[in-house]
């Protein structure tokens, strides 16, 4: 029988809007390669929650669209956090690592809370930080990808980044040259370009985590047709990381 | 949450210009040195291109430094004003496409030409055509303008007409967020002092009506229900993973679901439909179309040379903002036309207001492809089609206009800031209609992001090739007589083009090679 494995991404119409459909894409696809059984769910805001979830992926959006979802995210805020504490691997991208933290301060003092998932907090700048970027982490080796966000986000104590970077004015603030953050099997991150598709490592990692919560253990069942296409996005995104890392800001 | 970069800009370039031609101030200050400025501009316009300066901005850039009146004074001048049109896609299309349609009906017209869509590119353009008096020989000028430039030259030229298409998540790098763009043509549309045209469909765009002012006409062009899945809106593009799909087949077909991306996204009937639309697109034919014109009962057909059902709803925009001009020119002219001296300006504008729509449909049908939009090369024996894609709905668009059957595809994409740095857009674009032709060549900077792409739409590609002019070379030439589509970015558009008039002749866009 086949081994269901369920996706969920998290408000796709209002929070998704550098290509982060690429990340629900790659996990779909190499889920699938793996021979799990990927099911998808769009949650949005009303929508009802599905009955198993085992990853969660969401992306940034514009100031209507996190006005859009406020409300829906904070009455979801228990359940996402007991998910987190559980284990359940998530990726956040740009907007909603923003709310995953404590709060976001803008520019003009007003202040709006997130659901603290993440040990995080965001404070807004004139100076928005964007470019290509390349961050180092042990688990995932180099991380290559585009960050275009105003906000600084600084950590607390306990709260790991994703990764460090190698120069000023990058980075979650421009000053600390950490990345993204990390806790339990949640990564918030800037990265996008999309993320996942130049590093599979993260795609599998996120995988790896849900299959084994789900199954106890993550046992690849591959025709040796999908091993091979696999090896074959592998290479190509071999080749599109060397090309990024290469280019300037 | 994320910080408007673009407001802040366009607010520092507003105070910028706020000693210069503002809103309310109908002459503007013309500094002493005012009279040598076309001379001056003249002179550094041939000085650069003797250099191989190469920008052609640069004497626009003297001309506004000496003499920041100049834009003001000189479109000021024209007695059937300006026409700016904007939005995210189609731009330069349907500028071409006004110009053409009044020039043919007899207008003296000014347009910038292609690719020069900011405030100094449209001083370079007019250095180039005034006399040295100062003197600007047209009725009107329709100029293009890049979304953020727009509000920057409407601080200083408050245009007749605008002529607003669409705003779509393009180079967000560049603009932050599409509802800051939809605010940056709020502006222009708050503007205008005559008749704003705004497309019906895209609701970002038909709710700039409620900020237009109350002296100034909003028209509106729009599409018959049965041609609006080819225009998803940029909400639709939120879910390009096909997530209705996944759903429905719940686990039975998994590998499936993720990448099977619907064929023609449906967008939802949008609440705007009871707007009355001046001209609505009705038909697309094999090099035919269909417009319905208000007050007439039944809609008008005629050939078309372009190619790509959203070059046609651009013609329905064009039509849309002519006709506003028309009824504007009605009614301020004096004299029948045959009674007015040959030639003269009462003669022109005359003639142009009372051109009927038979006229209006044959001018249409005139028009030809823009650069890199849908313009056709022959090389060996083979059309090759250049199809410029500068963002997702663009590029959706036009896979959905240019079935790839029985033609060769190669995509170039290049990540200069003319292309988009940001390689994100390229997931946001549905690839799958490439998969049972499969992609020739791929080219470009960013040509293994590309395959990358592709690959995981389950599209295949033949050959990546890294050395752009190469891969053109063996693309265009390879298979000769067989039909080819090269999609590409900007810059790998002039690029591709240099490289294809080494093969043949290729005409010059007006924007270099």
């Amino acid at each position: 029988m086949e081994n269901i494995v369920d996706v969920m991404s998290l408000y796709p119409k209002d929070m998704n809007i550098y290509g982060d459909s690429g990340n629900v894409l790659v996990v779909m696809r190499r889920l699938a390669l793996y021979g799990y059984a990927p099911r998808l769910h769009a949650y949005n805001q009303g929508d009802d929650w599905p009955e198993h979830v085992d990853i969660i992926l969401g992306g940034g959006g514009q100031d209507t669209g996190q006005k859009k979802i406020i409300d829906d995210l904070f009455a979801r805020a228990n359940q996402l956090r007991d998910l987190a504490a559980g284990g359940t691997p998530m990726l956040m991208i740009c907007g909603l690592f923003q709310l995953f933290g404590e709060y976001f301060e803008t520019v003009d003092g007003a202040r709006l809370d997130g659901i603290r998932v993440l040990g995080a907090y965001t404070v807004g700048q004139e100076k928005r930080m964007i470019g290509n970027l390349v961050e180092h982490s042990d688990d995932f080796g180099d991380i290559i990808g585009y960050e275009n966000h105003s906000g600084q986000t600084f950590l607390r104590e306990g709260t790991a980044p994703l990764g460090h970077v190698d120069h000023d004015g990058t980075g979650n603030n421009g000053e600390d040259h950490t990345e993204g953050a990390r806790v339990n099997n949640v990564i918030g991150t800037y990265m996008h370009g999309s993320l996942l598709p130049k590093n599979p490592a993260i795609a599998d990692w996120l995988i790896r985590q849900a299959v084994i919560n789900r199954y106890g253990e993550f046992e690849p069942d591959q025709t040796s047709e999908q091993m091979f296409e696999m090896a074959r996005l592998d290479a190509l995104a071999e080749e599109a990381r060397k090309v990024a890392a290469a280019r300037p800001r | 949450m994320a910080q408007d970069q673009t407001q802040d800009q366009t607010e520092a370039q507003q105070q910028n210009h706020d000693d210069s031609a503002a809103a309310n101030t109908p002459a503007p200050k013309r500094p002493w040195n005012a009279f040598a400025t076309p001379l001056v501009g003249k002179a550094v316009r041939e000085a650069s291109r003797l250099l191989h300066h190469g920008g052609s901005a640069f004497p626009g850039k003297i001309a506004e430094d000496i003499d920041p009146g100049f834009l003001a004074r000189t479109l000021g001048q024209l007695p059937l004003g300006v026409v700016l049109v904007s939005g995210t896609n189609g731009k330069t299309t349907t500028t071409r496409m006004v110009a053409s349609l009044m020039a043919d009906l007899g207008l003296k017209v000014f347009t910038n030409p292609t690719g020069s869509n900011f405030t100094r590119g449209v001083v370079s353009a007019l250095l180039e055509q005034v006399t040295l008096s100062g003197k600007l020989d047209a009725d009107i000028a329709v100029l293009e303008l890049d979304e953020a430039y727009a509000v920057h030259f409407v601080h200083q030229v408050r245009p007749r007409y605008a002529l607003l298409l669409n705003v779509m998540r393009d180079q967000l790098d560049r603009f932050g967020e599409i509802d800051n763009t939809a605010r940056l043509l709020g502006h222009v549309a708050e503007a205008t002092d005559g008749t704003v045209v705004l497309n019906r469909e895209d609701p970002r765009i038909a709710a700039l009506a409620s900020v237009t002012p109350a002296h100034t006409k909003v028209q509106y062009f729009g599409l018959a229900d049965d041609l609006k899945h080819f225009f998803p809106s940029d909400d639709d593009m939120a879910t390009t993973v096909a997530v209705e799909a996944a759903e429905d087949a719940g686990s039975a077909e998994p590998a499936t679901a993720a990448t099977q991306s619907s064929a023609s996204p449906a967008s939802a009937p949008q609440s705007t439909d009871t707007l009355p639309a001046d001209v609505t697109l009705t038909r697309v034919g094999d090099h035919e179309a269909s417009f319905l014109i208000s007050g007439e009962s039944q809609p008008r057909t005629t050939t078309v040379r372009l190619e790509g059902v959203y070059n046609l709803y651009n013609a329905a925009a064009a039509l849309a903002v002519v006709r506003a001009v028309q009824a504007d020119a009605r009614a301020a002219a004096v004299a029948p036309a045959a009674t007015a001296r040959t030639g003269s300006l009462a003669a022109r504008v005359s003639a142009f207001a009372e051109a009927d729509a038979d006229a209006l449909l044959d001018a249409v049908s005139r028009v030809t492809p823009a650069f890199g939009r849908g313009e056709t090369i022959e090389v060996n024996g083979s059309e090759i089609q250049l199809l410029l894609v500068k963002n997702p709905m663009g590029f959706r668009l036009s896979l959905g206009s240019f079935p790839p059957a029985g033609h060769e595809t190669m995509i170039i994409i290049n990540d200069e800031y003319a292309d988009g740095r940001d390689m994100s857009w390229l997931w946001d674009v549905d690839f799958t209609s490439l998969r049972e032709t499969g992609v020739a060549m791929v080219s470009g900077t960013r040509a293994w992001d590309m395959a990358l792409r592709l690959e995981y739409d389950r599209v295949t590609v033949e050959q990546t090739g890294t050395d752009l002019e190469s891969a053109v070379k063996q693309f265009a030439t390879a298979n000769p007589g067989v039909p080819k589509h090269i999609y590409c970015t900007y810059t790998a558009m002039l690029r591709t083009r240099a490289e294809l008039a080494k093969l043949t002749h290729v005409a010059d866009a007006g924007v270099g090679r």
